[in-house]
Order: structure tokens, then sequence, then C-alpha cells
């Protein structure tokens, strides 16, 4: 709507930019700058680290030598396995709770529900010390279903659900049940289908958090076999390995590389998911 | 016996209950309940039998003046993070929301911190701040000024965190605000400009007043991140130099697996489940209520 006003007709000649538009110029261009020098530290050999020459040779050995020097292919397939089972995890048994608290009468609902809500405030990775204790008398240490399955109950999934199963009009499960659909089909053809787009915005922000996640996988992985891009990446670039700064430039732009891709292609999506997860 | 239509639909709704709370309950009440328990007992040695003690972990805690360092840290960080990131959450969405040249490359700009792994980010910033080879000290080398030690001196490592944090922070809160403003009413600001209200007052007077919703959920979200969101420390300081930088749950993480005290590390776990326990209070009373008038 008003974002799609054109601009006024009247600014026939240069207008001169106003104090806030300076400001907020300026104030974007502090906010990019460390992703574009992180461009620049990866493309440029290592002595145009801080020497900006706007014709300075451009190469890709500082990815080269990252992928070289450590498993990455090993860490992205790590984190897609992770990223991909938590989602799926998650929305499985988010629905099916969720679906519990929207439609069931369960004695002490309230109650239960507000035991769940706790996980909003209390994550696995505050609870770390015993956290760690469980999955290693479940010998989960260094799997990556260690990583995941803290996660995979989620009670922000659970809520977000609930939120939208309630408004789904009763009439249409009545229909469906004379149509003689029973209760999983009753979930799985009428409120599961109503529910995508939380779903989508769930999704996204679950992507995006298990990309990003690190102390909790640190702690339960201790081999290439299962840790993530995160881990991996903080094991490679800590400051006491020593290694190039080109090369751990490269290697971080490496490891986000894919989310940033699919931020930029699906901002609004991904912007739309975030506060539709926040604002409940 | 048959059951009735009723008892039926409560068996149904436990069974679908049943995967999210055998999760629930290993992995957020027991370990919850067992932190408790072990912040009471000391372990025994060699193989004996714990000993319950009471209170006297925390006693120990207590008496730790590294403990209270990590925790005035803490406190730091969070007074030195929140407002600032809030304030400039607020300039960003105020920006993006009015007119403005270029308005989708901005928010951009804004946002894309948010998305980098906390990990990604400080390995960027550590460019920043390195000793000699890093930007900061560069380019304050080439207009005359010796270089500061950003990270290693222990008067300014902790601010040097701060500022990382609020620049991966305020975007994410941006969203959130401009959100609320373009749900605002136009006709307010028709109004105010009928009657010739000067934009400052109308945003001291309308716009804030109207976002305190919007600030307060931002304001919780932000005590939770400050409390639990160490990733960074592990790149930039690892709680250095001397704990200057140390956080809570850097220290529960040191404790537990760099100096194997299980029985500490429970102990600061408490500490910072009650914190957290504040926060929820606050979001279920003030902020579930005050949300109704939005």
């Amino acid at each position: 709507m008003k974002s799609m006003t054109p601009y006024a007709p009247r600014a026939r000649f240069v207008s001169i930019p106003s104090l806030e538009t300076v400001a907020a110029w300026l104030l974007a261009i502090i906010w990019i700058f460390p992703l574009l020098y992180a461009f620049w530290a990866a493309f440029h050999p290592s002595e145009f680290m801080v020497n900006f020459e706007l014709f300075a040779p451009l190469t890709l050995e500082n990815f080269a030598n990252a992928w070289s020097q450590a498993p990455f292919a090993r860490y992205y397939l790590n984190t897609f396995a992770l990223v991909t089972g938590v989602v799926i995890g998650q929305f499985v048994v988010c629905t099916l709770a969720a679906f519990a608290f929207a439609r069931f009468p369960i004695p002490g609902k309230n109650v239960l529900f507000m035991l769940v809500l706790i996980q909003l405030f209390v994550f696995p990775e505050v609870l770390i010390v015993e956290n760690y204790r469980i999955a290693s008398e479940l010998g989960l240490i260094n799997t990556i279903t260690g990583i995941g399955l803290p996660y995979v109950a989620s009670a922000l999934g659970i809520f977000l659900l609930r939120q939208t199963f309630k408004t789904i009009p009763r009439e249409l499960e009545d229909a469906a049940r004379i149509e003689g659909c029973n209760w999983l089909e009753i979930l799985w053809k009428v409120y599961v289908p109503l529910a995508k787009p939380t779903y989508l915005a769930y999704g996204l922000v679950s992507i995006s958090h298990h990309w990003n996640n690190f102390i909790w996988p640190l702690v339960v992985t201790n081999s290439v076999e299962s840790r993530p891009l995160t881990v991996g990446l903080g094991v490679f670039s800590a400051p006491e390995t020593g290694v190039n700064w080109a090369t751990v430039s490269a290697a971080t732009l490496l490891s986000i590389a894919p989310l940033l891709v699919a931020f930029l292609l699906f901002q609004r999506q991904f912007v739309q998911s975030f506060l539709r997860a926040g604002i409940r | 016996m048959s059951l009735t239509a009723y008892h039926k639909m409560q068996l149904y709704g436990a069974l679908l209950l049943l995967p999210a709370a055998v999760l629930l309950t290993t992995f957020a009440y027991l370990p919850t309940i067992t932190t408790v328990i072990n912040s009471l007992f000391l372990p025994g040695f060699r193989g004996a039998p714990t000993e319950f003690v009471g209170l006297e972990n925390y006693q120990v805690l207590f008496d730790d003046p590294t403990f209270w360092k990590v925790a005035r840290n803490n406190l730091i960080y969070a007074v030195g993070t929140i407002p600032t990131s809030i304030a400039l959450a607020l300039c960003m969405a105020l920006f993006v929301n009015g007119k403005l040249r270029g308005r989708g490359v901005v928010r951009m700009a804004y946002f894309t911190p948010t998305i980098l792994p906390m990990i990604a980010a400080a390995n960027i910033w550590m460019f920043f701040y390195a000793p000699q080879i890093g930007l900061f000290n560069q380019l304050l080398g080439i207009l005359g000024f010796s270089g500061v030690n950003w990270l290693g001196d222990p008067s300014v490592a902790l601010g040097s965190v701060i500022a990382m944090s609020v620049w991966k922070e305020a975007g994410f809160f941006m969203i959130f605000y401009l959100a609320a403003l373009q749900s605002m009413p136009p006709e307010l600001k028709e109004a105010s400009d009928l009657e010739g209200t000067s934009r400052w007052s109308f945003f001291w007077r309308i716009t804030f007043p109207l976002l305190m919703p919007t600030t307060l959920f931002v304001l919780i979200n932000a005590l939770i991140n400050a409390v639990r969101v160490v990733d960074h420390l592990f790149i930039l300081t690892k709680g250095g130099p001397n704990n200057a930088t140390n956080l809570l749950l850097y220290y529960v993480y040191e404790n537990a697996f760099s100096f194997f005290d299980g029985t500490t590390a429970a102990t600061i776990t408490v500490v910072i489940l009650l914190v957290l326990a504040v926060v929820a209070t606050l979001k279920f009373t003030i902020l579930d209520r005050r949300t109704h008038y939005q």
C-alpha cells in the first residue's frame, strides 16, 4: 500500500538529502560494512587485508585453502542432516501436541500448557551440564541425533501451531468427520493444510536457529563425523590455531553462504517468519 | 467396561501429547530438577556416596570473587547491549518506515547481521579487533594514534564484546518496531499534522507510547539473549583477559568442561535459572497484560 506510492513528482531538481536520509544511509553503511569487509578479505590475497586498492587482484585461493584445510564438505552434510532432522521432528511432535492442546479435553490442560511454555525460557543450552549427562546415558554423544533431539519438542512450535489450530472453525472438522475421517485424517487433511503459513514461518525460524546454533553442538560433538558447520568453523578459526586470516574469512563466508543466499532471495518470507514467530 | 466417547477423547489427547511430554521431560524438566539437586550435594571422593550439604555450595559460590565478577560482567553486558540496541532498532525502524531513497537496501543492511551465526559474526569482528593486523588499529595508526588492545585490555574488552552484540541484535529488534509502526493508523499522523504538532512531540507523545508493548516484548527477548548467547566469547576472548569478559553461561561451560567441577556448574546454572524465572514472570504478568491494548 504505502510503500507502493512513487516519489512525489515535485522533486524536479536534485534535492539535498535530508539529515535523516544521511543518518539512515550512514547507519546502513556501518551495519553492512563488516560483512562487506569479510567479502573483501575472502576474495583478495592476504596482503590486501587492510590495503583497500580498488583494482587489487581477485582470487579464489582462500576458499580453496579453507576447503582443503578443514572437512567443510562433511560439515555441510552434517548441518543439512541436522537441520532437516530437527525441522521434521519438530513438525511431527509439535503438530501432535498442538492438536491435543487445541482440541482435546485433557485434564489439567492449562497447567500442562504453562509447563510447556517454560521451555521458552529454559533452553537445552542453559541446562548444558545435565543435558550432556543425559545425552551420554542415551548414547547420543557425538551423534547428529544428540545435537537435535533436545530441540524437537519445541515450546515455540507447540505454541504457534496451537494458536493457529484454535482459529480453524470447528465446522470444517465436523464436515470431515461426516465424510468419515478419523482424528488423524482430520488433522492431516483439515488442520495441517490450513496451518501452512505457520509451518513456513516456524520452519524458517527453526532452520536459521539450528544452522547457527553453537554451544550445545560444540559440547555434544567431538569429531568431524558429527560436527555441524558452526562448530567446524569455530574449531577451524579459533585464534590460537594461527590460520591465515584471509582463509578464515573465506571459511566464514563458506559456512554462512547457503543461509545468506536463501535470506537474500526470500527476504520477505524470512522477515515475516521472524515476526510471526515473535509476536504471539 | 466400555469407555465413553469423552474418555476416549481424553485418552487420544494424552497419546498425542506423549512424544512431546517424553522429550520435554528428558531434556527440560528432569535436567532442571537434577541441576537443583546437584547444587545441594557434594560428590563423594573415590566412589564415596554424595553428601548432602544444603546451601553450602551457594555459600562457596557467593564467597568466590570470580563469580561476582562474572555476574557483574553479565549485568554490565545486559545494560550495555539492551538499551543501545533497542534505541538503535527504533531509529532504524523509523528511518525505514519513512520516505527514504533505497529503503529496501537500507532495511536489508540493518537486518542482515541477524541471520549470521554468532560464531561467524565473531570471526568477522576479530578482523577489526585484532591487536596488530586488526582494521581498527590500522586505521588508528593511519590517523597517528597508538592502537588499543580491543580484546586484551581488561578495561576495554567487555565494551568490544558489547559493541559486537549490539551490531548483531539491533536489526532483529527493528523488524518488530517496523511491523508495529506499519500497523499504526495513519489518521493519527494526519490529525497531528492538522494540529501542527512537531514531529518530535508527535514521536514522544504518540508513537513512542503506542510502541510500548513492542518495546516490552523486545526487552524480554533482549534479556533472555543477554543470558543465553555466549557463542561469540569462544572466538573473541574465551572469557578473558582474567575473566574481564566472562559471562554466566560461559562460566558454567568452563566449570563443567574445563575445570570438571560439575557442582559449581550446577550451582551457577540454578542462578541463571532464577534470572530466567524473573524474566518469565515479567513476560507473563506485564507483557501479556499490556499487549491487549494493541
